[in-house]
């Protein structure tokens, strides 16, 4: 088994973060992963992405032509990868925010309002954990939903209740939708 | 018979290199006798510079590290901190020290590094045959100043003591010569309370010595020595100019 | 091994090195090495150590050079403009045999190039790279696991032959996470101070040493070059390492190292499940060059493919390794910061 996702939006969406979290559950569930982030003046301000690569074997490449999963969270994300997906893959993206529907027939599309979700979570900064949540779905065969929770902690901290309160409320939304959506 | 002087036993039994007149002779010497009254010479380690004291390693007897041209203070922050109990001095000539190694020494200054400079400064480059130096008097002339330093072609002549005096790193800062017995003893004295405030950890100490270079200044050996006692000392006045009176 | 944690290569790097028994550690800012300077910040007065945030990597390696004269494990990284900083003390420290661990992030240049990952820092590294007749260790991991088990190897044939080992990574390696397994920690007391350290005469019987690469005489210099070939030879008798993977006598051999192999690992599965023979050699010591087993491996081959993050610079080492006019050799390589795609390595194995 070997999985490869992109996290990408505007720096300050916490993509970054959303996939450090899933290479961490991965390393604690004893997988080997690798995420790699885009680094530099791309970083500040402009938009940010990062290469999470989730493997049962060693794992060559950390980073990916050709996307399996894609986790979109804004339009010029949208304009960079969707023409990049691999044939059959699966993008996410936050309808909340990406105006630009994915036109691509032979990708699977799951359209998260995930701003609007993170909200009734209490956060509108909380959309990452929305998508946190739509990906343990949609890697539910490799993850369980507390795998991901418990590296979400591990990650995040638990000096903030209330901050973590919110996230899992993200979390089970981003699940709920991603349930009804595919 | 009673002794009053003797070679100190950590100044090696070697000819030297240095020029007649030179003042690098009488500072080695300096240096041998507070180590050995202080009984520091095995717990000294010495870094040599690059210029006319790049073989000062062969006249003391005590560990040496030569260092690249201008680093000797980034190399003696390495070893002092891979060491803490050793005594661990830079012996450096003016362009060393304040030239292409000003960062390092100001820096020393600036970190407190606890460590020793000794800055040689007879206002000229010896090794490479008389170019200018950061010290290099005004009029002075030089291979590369060849019509007298002019302060609007070649800027002014740096005042390392003063310099090193004003960071806040530094224990000690003086100047002193070599022109006469009594700077002889001066600096004798200075070189014991920089050696001593090293050891008790005080921080960064230097001290610039005026010394001669007869053969670049085209100078008989006592009319070097009366120039540095009557013209460098104008440029360059001699005291202290920092000093820690206690180290916590 | 004990534990396994997902961490940043860079940080991984000073890990490694605490754990291996480094406890002075001099740098200076640089894109993409900076976590390096950053997390030793961190660490070193954690386990007794010290971190000097030096006023230039002229000065930094300096502080090494002073460091590791006086017999500890110090080290430094920069990134390729900063390395190039470093190159004259290199050079003292490799004619005065003074062993250290210097790692190099390698980015795009020429100049102040950019900021993403290169190879072209190849022939500075491994040709000496300052001036005069040296050499150093190169060391190319490919994985951060590879940098953590490669860290004590490093330090300890520093001090075994006395001689600067580079570790030579990319903005890739550096910035990425992957999931390691340290070693345990090397006691640094436990690690002796070797008896021509400048550590103070006490230290070593009360014979004064001299630490220098100075020797006004031409005929006792030639005499120590002569040795430190000698010394060299030696090292590259020893301490050549690859790994091949592939089918045994390719007729497609590709060579690559550090991330380019990593990538082109992927594409290399592909074409080996679909039955191609092909073969990928990796030199894990760039210097020493593992010339004989790429002399072995090239033997039936027919292409030679050599990809580099460069304009073309290992090629050279392998041409005088596989030594034979008639093969086809192939350079293909993105210069700049540009990284390789796995689909792009498939495609141009394939395609030729």
């Amino acid at each position: 088994m070997t999985k490869d996702l992109v996290v990408a939006g505007f720096g300050g969406q916490g993509v970054m973060l959303l996939g450090q979290i899933i290479a961490l559950a991965a390393t604690e569930k004893g997988l080997n992963a690798t995420w790699l982030p885009s680094y530099g003046p791309e970083q500040r301000g402009g938009t940010a992405n990062c290469t999470v690569v989730v493997s049962d074997e060693e794992i060559a490449s950390p980073l990916t032509d050709k996307p399996q999963f894609a986790v979109i969270m804004n339009n010029p994300s949208m304009a960079k990868f969707e023409p990049k997906m691999a044939a059959g893959g699966t993008l996410i993206y936050n309808s909340t925010l990406v105006t630009q529907v994915p036109a691509r027939q032979d990708i699977k599309v799951v359209a998260i309002p995930a701003n609007e979700l993170a909200e009734q979570a209490g956060s509108a900064r909380s959309a990452n954990m929305v998508m946190l949540g739509v990906m343990a779905w949609v890697w539910r065969d490799v993850f369980t939903q507390e795998d991901l929770l418990t590296a979400m902690v591990h990650k995040v901290g638990d000096k903030r209740p209330q901050l973590l309160e919110i996230n899992k409320k993200a979390f089970a939304l981003g699940y709920e939708a991603a349930q009804k959506a595919i | 018979m009673k002794v009053v002087y003797e070679r100190p036993k950590t100044l090696e039994k070697v000819t030297n290199h240095y020029c007649p007149g030179c003042h690098h002779g009488i500072l080695h010497a300096l240096i041998a006798e507070v180590l050995d009254e202080m009984g520091l010479a095995e717990k000294a380690v010495g870094v040599a510079p690059v210029g006319c004291a790049v073989l000062a390693y062969n006249y003391l007897d005590i560990d040496w590290i030569e260092a690249p041209h201008g680093r000797a203070v980034a190399i003696a922050t390495g070893i002092k901190l891979a060491h803490p109990d050793v005594l661990v001095f830079t012996y450096q000539g003016d362009g060393d020290a304040a030239a292409i190694g000003l960062a390092e020494t100001m820096y020393g200054a600036i970190r407190g590094v606890n460590v020793t400079t000794f800055l040689y400064n007879n206002a000229i480059y010896g090794m490479t045959g008389g170019q200018m130096a950061p010290t290099t008097l005004l009029g002075m002339k030089t291979t590369t100043s060849p019509y007298g330093r002019d302060a609007k072609r070649e800027g002014y002549p740096l005042k390392m003591a003063e310099t090193i005096a004003l960071q806040g790193g530094t224990a000690f800062s003086a100047r002193t010569a070599l022109f006469n017995p009594k700077m002889i003893m001066e600096t004798k004295k200075r070189i014991r309370q920089v050696f001593e405030l090293q050891m008790k950890g005080a921080g960064f100490t230097f001290l610039e010595v005026v010394g001669t270079c007869p053969t670049n200044w085209g100078m008989s050996p006592v009319d070097a020595t009366k120039f540095a006692e009557t013209e460098m000392v104008k440029t360059f006045p001699l005291g202290v100019y920092k000093e820690l009176k206690e180290v916590e | 091994m004990s534990e396994r944690i997902l961490m940043k290569g860079n940080e991984a790097v000073g890990e490694a090195a605490v754990r291996a028994g480094c406890r002075l550690y001099f740098g200076y800012p640089i894109t993409p090495a900076s976590e390096i300077a950053e997390y030793m910040a961190y660490r070193l007065p954690q386990v007794g150590g010290t971190f000097v945030q030096a006023e230039s990597e002229v000065s930094a390696v300096n502080m090494v050079y002073g460091a590791a004269a006086a017999g500890k494990y110090a080290m430094t990284a920069s990134s390729s403009p900063g390395f190039s900083l470093m190159q004259e003390a290199i050079s003292y420290m490799a004619g005065a045999e003074v062993p250290a661990v210097l790692v190099n992030v390698v980015r795009g240049g020429p100049g102040l190039g950019d900021i993403q990952p290169a190879q072209s820092d190849y022939f500075q590294m491994t040709k000496g790279g300052g001036h005069g007749d040296y050499r150093l260790l190169v060391f190319a991991p490919y994985t951060i696991q590879e940098v953590v088990n490669l860290m004590p190897t490093a330090y300890e044939l520093a001090f075994k032959y006395r001689n600067p080992v580079v570790l030579a990574l990319d903005g890739l390696i550096g910035q990425m996470m992957e999931a390691v397994e340290f070693t345990d920690f090397r006691n640094p007391d436990e690690i002796p101070i070797p008896e021509w350290a400048v550590s103070g005469k006490f230290r070593h019987g009360g014979k004064k040493n001299i630490n220098t690469s100075l020797d006004l005489i031409p005929e006792k210099l030639e005499a120590h070059n002569w040795k430190l070939q000698k010394k060299y030879s030696e090292i590259e008798e020893k301490e050549t390492r690859f790994s091949y993977f592939g089918v045994d006598n390719p007729e497609t051999l590709v060579v690559a190292y550090g991330t380019v192999a990593r990538v082109a690992m992927s594409a290399l599965k592909k074409l080996l499940n679909a039955g191609r023979s092909i073969g990928i050699l990796r030199p894990i010591t760039l210097w020493p060059f593992p010339k004989q087993a790429l002399a072995e491996k090239a033997r039936h081959a027919k292409r030679i493919v050599v990809l580099e993050m460069s304009s073309g610079q290992m090629i050279e080492d392998v041409k005088l390794s596989v030594f034979d006019p008639n093969k086809q050799y192939e350079f293909y390589g993105h210069p700049g910061g540009v990284t390789f795609t796995p689909t792009e390595i498939e495609e141009y194995l394939v395609r030729g």
